[in-house]
């Protein structure tokens, strides 16, 4: 496996697994306290919508010439990769609340409970359908972006999908086994490393594609990597010393 | 056709989210590049450069709310 291989694996997998434990704080929340069997129904019915997804974009991505592919890949990579890090960054500073799954879990399942039963159809619960439906959906969609931008982009969308399915089903197995969302995974720290491979990787394809040759080939992503992860600290650091004497003058 | 808005808005609120000033920067630097390149020039240090000052300016315009 080449280095740009396992930055693909790595970067596919991490963000997968944020993205899973996402889902699987909602689907627990719809589970335990609505109904499972319409919970599942809901889940099936994502999944589905997000297979049809893959079987319209995956062929229409990996027909577009190299060039045209690295660019539109690249550019949706470093839109997508800056907002990612944005937010981890302004999370990291303290200046953005923290992703808190259990407080996320207490607040779904404290909705779902107020929520009244409702008409069954088909012995359906409709709301336990629909909730768990959209958020395996939205955070499925993001899966599925990172998997098929990567994966086309180094027409390796088969290492991309097995990384992918491997952080959904650790993360599945995890959270059945404990049977609560996992509040303890470190999400913000993985979305900051996310964030820092989506737009490294962005910066790199997006400049190939555009007709720039980097010094040094691939192994240009040995810098770009690690120098937009000190760019990144370096900005939490003077966010986190600006806030810090912000406040010494606020109490002065 | 409204299906149709829906799909495109939804897909722009997608990819392109609240920070639309970010995409289009992102548009100019490729752009940037490609004309640099083309001319025969080194153009490689162009998207590191707008990569870095793009994350700053949408770190200040979230702080200040924009």
């Amino acid at each position: 496996m080449s280095g740009a291989e396992l930055g693909l694996a790595v970067s596919v997998f991490l963000a997968c697994a944020v993205e899973a434990v996402e889902a699987l704080t909602i689907v627990l929340a719809m589970g335990s306290t609505r109904s499972w069997r319409s919970t599942w129904y809901g889940v099936a019915a994502a999944t589905v919508a997000l297979a049809v997804v893959v079987a319209i974009v995956g062929p229409a991505l990996t027909a577009l010439p190299l060039g045209v592919l690295r660019v539109v890949v690249g550019g949706l990579l470093l839109v997508f990769g800056l907002q990612w890090l944005r937010k981890a960054i302004l999370r990291a500073a303290g200046l953005k609340a923290l992703h808190d799954e259990a407080a996320l879990f207490a607040e779904e399942t404290e909705r779902a409970r107020a929520q009244a039963p409702g008409h069954e159809r088909a012995g359906i619960d409709p709301y336990a359908f629909t909730v768990s439906f959209k958020g395996v959906l939205l955070e499925g969609l993001e899966v599925v972006f990172i998997v098929l931008t990567f994966g086309a982009n180094q027409h390796r969308i088969g290492l991309a999908a097995v990384a992918a399915v491997a952080a959904v089903a650790v993360v599945v197995a995890v959270g059945f086994a404990v049977r609560a969302p996992l509040a303890r995974v470190p999400e913000n720290a993985l979305k900051f490393a996310v964030g820092v491979m989506l737009t490294s990787f962005g910066t790199f394809w997006s400049a190939e594609g555009a007709g720039a040759h980097w010094p040094g080939g691939d192994a240009a992503l040995l810098v770009i990597i690690p120098g937009l992860l000190i760019a990144a600290l370096t900005i939490v650091s003077w966010l986190r010393r600006a806030a810090a004497s912000k406040l010494v003058e606020g109490s002065a | 056709m409204s299906a149709v808005r829906n799909v495109a808005l939804a897909v722009w609120d997608f990819v392109v989210g609240d920070d639309w000033i970010t995409a289009a920067g992102v548009a100019v630097a490729i752009a940037i590049t490609a004309v640099i390149a083309s001319a025969g020039a080194a153009a490689w240090w162009v998207m590191p450069v707008a990569v870095l000052a793009l994350l700053v300016q949408s770190v200040g315009r979230a702080l200040r709310g924009g």
